[in-house]
């Protein structure tokens, strides 16, 4: 049953080969059988069942008129609010906060007909690229479980590569959808920024959250991402633009479309084994028909720097509405209300995020302002227009989506920088707000899987999930599965 | 760019972080190690480029100033470590 794609899924429950109850159940009891990848924070069985049963009267029902969606299980990264269900974002801090309300891609989702079936575990606050910096543990990597999934999406995507769900949530700050996609072998598309609202989404750096899908495939995330996207009045970055039909376009031929490749993103810091199943990625496309030519990001190795100043500084700004006041968690014990503040915020954070959080304070600090916050700014300027450059001489850019494969749980723990270096082809993404996404391109020498990163003109999702699509349909590492979890 | 630990704590008290010498100590070498990170900014002449705050530089929407929500207040008060009569209780700031 797991093996399914989202669209045979939707047949099967229309055909009655099978219930949404079933099929929900048998999810259920593969999440339960699996529990030692710690890919789940919260299980919301009765939740889930009592959604599938009305899914599958409105199927009996109406099923013509329904959302092909209808009756499908998924997972939603514990970052999303859900109204009546514990919302941690990994974080001792919301440790006890029952959302009173839902986000947005929530609420159209659970519209959608879709059953959720729990909340997947990440790293705290979406800081991390290892899920390691979750209060709840590590995940592991289905594909070698002393390895790493990735982060911060690292639940969602240890979920959806061993078949505890058919498809997942994620966001992606720096990389956070698209890191942990190439680590597990799974497609993870993060549309252009305003595309998905953040309503409710537990914001980390409000102008580079994105939020998106981890699927097995292209079809499968086009799907759920179509149900996701639109314009939202309840989020101010909300894009008005109208949002193309995903689908009915991943089938054109990809003839013609020249392919970026940054002479940046193919040198000395990726690692042999990866490169190499970039260049044949590479290679099967042109095969097909697409043409290649060499294009320049002189500025995106300084990414890095410059997101390691932006986005800590918006953390700072946005988790100072976690004081213990009026949701979260608040210190037993204290002297007066700066103490309660300062209590409470140094028992209900993590190591990284109080890191993050004095980085951007110090940033953002008289006397160091202009010097690293504005300077980050105009360099996030330069990036950006490094892209648009770039995109006069092609139609999307490709890349690999990580310089290496999954790493050894705890191998980069006590050395944040190695950890930062993870996202050093996916964060000039964010900055410039692109849309991006990983998919399958084979296994390195250990047997784990490699990423190939394609990103996009701004809004336009259509182009790299068209070319994304024809190379699954020509190649098959992404119908690979995780030994021991078939 | 040396962060020393008496700039952690200014840093942490800004960011009402509770802290201790431990502690510091620890931030002190790692945020050093970061800011050494982020100086690789300035390989770069960034004069005369406008700062950008928003990927795409669009404007924040705004919209009338009406009433479109409910007033939940019971419901977000429930959820409070401390509210009693529709207020959230703190420790006592005037003496």
């Amino acid at each position: 049953m797991q093996e399914k794609t989202l669209s045979e899924h939707a047949k099967s429950l229309r055909s009655g080969e099978y219930s949404s109850l079933e099929l929900t159940q048998h999810y259920l009891d593969r999440i339960e059988a699996h529990q030692s990848l710690n890919a789940f924070i919260s299980v919301t069985a009765e939740n889930a069942l009592a959604q599938a049963k009305r899914a599958d009267e409105a199927l009996q029902n109406n099923a013509e008129n329904l959302n092909r969606l209808t009756g499908i299980p998924l997972a939603q990264k514990d970052i999303f609010c859900t109204q009546g269900v514990l919302t941690s974002c990994g974080s001792k801090m919301l440790e006890n906060f029952i959302s009173p309300y839902d986000a947005t891609i929530v609420e159209r989702l659970n519209q959608s007909g879709m059953v959720m079936l729990g909340k997947t575990n990440m790293d705290e606050f979406a800081m991390g690229s290892s899920n390691e910096t979750s209060y709840y543990g590590p995940v592991r990597n289905p594909w070698n479980t002393e390895t790493v999934p990735g982060g911060s999406s690292g639940g969602s995507a240890s979920a959806v590569a061993a078949r505890l769900a058919p498809v997942a949530t994620a966001s992606d700050t720096g990389g956070s959808i698209r890191q942990p996609a190439a680590f597990c072998g799974l497609t993870g598309i993060k549309p252009s920024y305003g595309r998905v609202s953040r309503y409710g989404m537990i914001a980390f750096a409000s102008s580079l959250d994105q939020a998106g899908v981890l699927s097995r495939s292209i079809e499968d995330g086009a799907m759920v991402l179509q149900a996701m996207s639109g314009f939202d009045d309840r989020d101010s970055t909300s894009l008005q633009a109208q949002v193309p039909d995903y689908t009915s376009e991943l089938s054109q031929s990809i003839k013609g479309k020249t392919i970026g490749l940054p002479k940046e993103f193919f040198g000395d810091g990726v690692a042999a084994d990866t490169a190499d199943k970039i260049q044949q990625a590479i290679r099967q496309l042109e095969s097909m028909g697409a043409k290649t030519i060499e294009v320049e990001l002189p500025n995106s190795a300084l990414g890095i720097p410059c997101y390691y100043v932006l986005a800590p500084a918006e953390a700072s700004s946005n988790l100072s509405r976690f004081d213990g006041v009026r949701f979260g968690h608040r210190a037993k014990e204290y002297v007066d209300l700066n103490d309660m503040y300062e209590q409470s915020r140094a028992e209900g954070f993590g190591d990284e995020v109080q890191r993050r959080i004095m980085i951007g304070a110090y940033v953002l600090s008289s006397g160091y302002y202009d010097a690293y916050y504005i300077k980050a700014q105009r360099l996030r300027r330069m990036i950006a227009e490094d892209f648009s450059k770039a995109f006069e001489k092609c139609d999307l850019i490709a890349g690999p989506t990580t310089p290496s494969t999954a790493f050894v749980l705890g191998e980069n723990n006590d050395d944040p920088i190695a950890m930062y270096l993870n996202d050093i082809f996916t964060n000039s993404v964010n900055l410039a707000g692109l849309p991006g996404l990983s998919v399958p391109a084979g296994f390195d020498q250990k047997g784990l899987p490699v990423g190939l990163h394609l990103i996009g003109k701004y809004l336009d999702e259509s182009t790299i999930l068209n070319v994304a699509h024809q190379y699954q349909m020509e190649t098959d590492w992404h119908l690979q599965i995780p030994g021991g979890f078939a | 760019m040396s962060i020393t630990p008496d700039d952690i704590n200014h840093i942490a008290r800004l960011a009402r972080l509770k802290t201790d010498d431990e502690k510091s100590e620890f931030y002190a070498t790692q945020l050093t190690r970061i800011m050494d990170l982020v100086e690789q900014m300035n390989q770069v002449d960034t004069d005369g480029i406008e700062p950008m705050s928003h990927p795409q530089d669009a404007a924040l929407r705004l919209r009338e100033d009406v009433v479109t929500r409910v007033n939940q207040r019971e419901e977000y008060q429930a959820i409070a470590p401390d509210a009693e009569r529709g207020f959230y209780l703190v420790p006592k700031v005037i003496e």
